[in-house]
């Protein structure tokens, strides 16, 4: 009797002993442990194509504020345009002795990082691209469909124009060979096929230069004075085709779309006040957050890099003046302040 | 009858630029519709403004014997950087003197580096127009690309016409008015010349050729600050990548295509017209005929050769210019 309850005492204090703690390793959640012991001190570069214009200083704002959160170190390099400088820093970064453990490039064109992005697999670093796609199996491609993003500025432009209009469209692309623009134009012509009544009676480029933008578009306007609308590949230069369209006083009769990542003074401020007639945004946040995302993913993933190509394609949105919401666009000096912790 | 001869038998390189400039907008005129219609008429023009603006101030450098690759640094980054004081609320009365100082700075720094420090004019400004870019970038400017404030007189100044025509088609003419009064009939002008042909002929005979050469350099860098503002005007924005782009090139293209030689001395505004109207024709044509930038850039540098090919052999090296060397 006294040995049955010394043992039932002693059961009941093991199953209060046990009890607690099974409820301790209930409460203690081992992700945090795997996701710290993954994300911690380790390396994100980016390397833009120059680091002074919307979209890189939006990415830069966020992933600045993302990587150092989970206690990584973020870098990034700035080719300021230059191709060449481009491919030296990320040749620098692979051979460095801090290698980063994720690399994002924003290529200039389909070919010329393809060779030094693989090399950077082969030394073990993920390599993301963003927003200009390459001939290479990135660990991830995250940004706009660049076909689709045209297709939605040929319907856009089909609609402004509307069925009554000369159905007249000029192009003013950008180069012949970055991406962006050559695929811009695939999706544009596609939806024109399906439009046989409507027309791009010229296509120039601008080379991304404004003033040449402005040059090209006031010879188009002159060329075809009853043209009714025109897509502009960016943002960064369309401001010099919406100067030609002021300039010829036809702001009323042409219908100018362009696509940026939609930040409040490149693009809602110049939708509000009718320098652009649409914007197809490529969503600069959303884009951003998934990028954050396959970071964290990647570097938890324990995979090899270059095992699984992937894309991370942004849900686009065409902003017009009359569908524009205070979301609609960002701020950048709004992200800045977010990563500088004010 | 024999002077007659031997007088249609010299060709300069200005009349060949002319008459190729003639020849083209007269097939032009003819197989282009809309070609000929004024307006595009005054967009070619308008095309060339700025750029000829450019090449005056290059012109006056080069006639001088020297060459000014920060032009274009100097052009984007000065007025970006009046922008970007502008938007911080600088008031204008403040922010363009601070900008116009900067400009007059880098100018004389450009003059007294070549002049007295004699550094080569083509690795001083090269280094100059570098640094122009990085530390207006790096340090005053937060983006490549700045808006002119809204309702300021820049962006007032773009809106402006006459007849229908542009205001810095008037500003380029003013520009080449006053910079062809000055080479021709002021002291300092001619001085242009003759510090161009021979400087040390000119030093020995008590001309003051270096602190002339450093308000070569001046000027041409107030030109590019007056350009700049143009290209705000009409543009809304100052974007500074076209450091980046081509138009320096353009801008020496003009100035050497219309014929003044780059060994120094020789040329006047002129040239910059004739090479200007050529190059305005040429772009409007092809942008017309729907040539890809590609092949344009193609086109222009292969005139560009075959202009430098006929100054070396219009204008060969004399004695002088081979002991002194030139640019």
């Amino acid at each position: 009797m006294k040995y049955l309850k010394m043992i039932m005492a002693a059961a009941a204090a093991l199953t209060i002993v046990l009890g607690v703690n099974v409820h301790k390793a209930s409460a203690a959640d081992p992700g945090p442990m795997q996701y710290a012991k993954a994300l911690k001190g380790k390396r994100v570069m980016l390397v833009p194509m120059a680091t002074g214009f919307d979209l890189a200083q939006g990415w830069m704002a966020i992933l600045k504020h993302e990587v150092e959160g989970f206690g990584g170190i973020f870098e990034t390099r700035d080719p300021n345009w230059k191709v060449e400088a481009g491919a030296q820093a990320i040749t620098e970064a692979i051979s460095s002795e801090n290698k980063p453990d994720v690399l994002i490039a924003m290529p200039f064109d389909l070919n010329s990082y393809s060779k030094l992005l693989s090399r950077a697999q082969k030394e073990g670093i993920y390599v993301i691209l963003i927003d200009n796609p390459a001939n290479f199996k990135a660990d991830a491609y995250v940004g706009g469909d660049w076909t689709e993003l045209g297709r939605l500025e040929a319907e856009a432009v089909i609609k402004g124009c509307g069925a009554n209009s000369s159905k007249k469209i000029g192009l003013v692309q950008g180069d012949e060979t970055n991406a962006t623009s050559l695929f811009q134009y695939a999706g544009i012509m596609e939806v024109m096929k399906q439009h046989p009544d409507f027309q791009v009676v010229a296509k120039p480029d601008s080379n991304w230069d404004a003033t040449t933008s402005r040059t090209v578009t006031t010879t188009m306007l002159q060329q075809h004075p009853d043209m009714c609308g025109i897509i502009d590949f960016w943002d960064g230069d369309a401001t010099g085709a919406a100067a030609a369209i002021r300039d010829a006083g036809k702001m009323k009769q042409i219908y100018l779309v362009t696509t940026g990542g939609g930040e409040e003074t490149t693009d809602c401020k110049l939708l509000g006040d009718g320098t652009f007639s649409a914007v197809v945004s490529t969503e600069l946040v959303n884009e951003s957050e998934a990028m954050v995302a396959m970071i964290k993913y990647l570097l938890q993933s324990g995979q090899k890099p270059g095992t699984t190509p992937t894309y991370i394609y942004t849900l686009l949105s065409t902003i017009t003046k009359d569908n524009m919401k205070p979301r609609s666009c960002w701020s950048l000096k709004g992200l800045q302040a977010i990563a500088e912790g004010k | 009858m024999t002077t007659s001869v031997r007088k249609s038998v010299v060709v300069s390189q200005e009349r060949i630029v002319l008459a190729l400039a003639i020849l083209l907008f007269v097939i032009a005129a003819l197989t282009l519709r809309g070609f000929i219609a004024p307006d595009n008429l005054i967009s070619i023009v308008r095309s060339v403004s700025v750029l000829g603006i450019l090449a005056l101030g290059m012109a006056i450098v080069i006639i001088g014997r020297g060459i000014d690759l920060s032009a274009v640094a100097i052009m984007a980054m000065s007025v970006a950087w009046y922008l970007q004081m502008l938007r911080a609320g600088t008031p204008d009365a403040l922010a363009l003197p601070i900008a116009l100082g900067g400009v007059l700075v880098i100018g004389l720094a450009n003059g007294f580096l070549i002049a007295y420090a004699d550094v080569p004019a083509i690795f001083a400004t090269l280094a100059s127009g570098a640094f122009v870019f990085g530390f207006v970038r790096s340090q005053l400017i937060a983006q490549d690309a700045i808006p002119v404030p809204a309702g300021h007189w820049v962006e007032v100044l773009g809106g402006i016409r006459y007849a229908g025509i542009p205001i810095e088609v008037f500003i380029f003419a003013a520009i080449a008015f006053a910079t062809f009064l000055f080479l021709r009939y002021t002291k300092w002008g001619r001085y242009v010349y003759y510090a161009g042909d021979n400087p040390v002929a000119a030093r020995n005979v008590g001309i003051p050729v270096r602190p002339m050469l450093m308000l070569r350099y001046v000027v041409s860098a107030l030109i590019a600050f007056i350009a700049g503002l143009l290209t705000a005007a009409s543009l809304h924005w100052m974007n500074t990548r076209v450091v980046n782009s081509t138009l320096l090139y353009d801008i020496i293209l003009v100035a050497v295509i219309g014929g003044i030689g780059l060994s120094g001395g020789k040329g006047g505004v002129r040239n910059v017209l004739f090479g200007a109207a050529l190059i305005g024709i040429m772009s409007n044509v092809m942008t017309i005929l729907d040539i890809q930038v590609l092949i344009q850039n193609l086109i222009k540098a292969t005139i560009l050769l075959a202009a430098i090919i006929i100054d070396g052999l219009i204008n060969p090296r004399d004695e002088q210019t081979s002991q002194q060397g030139d640019i």
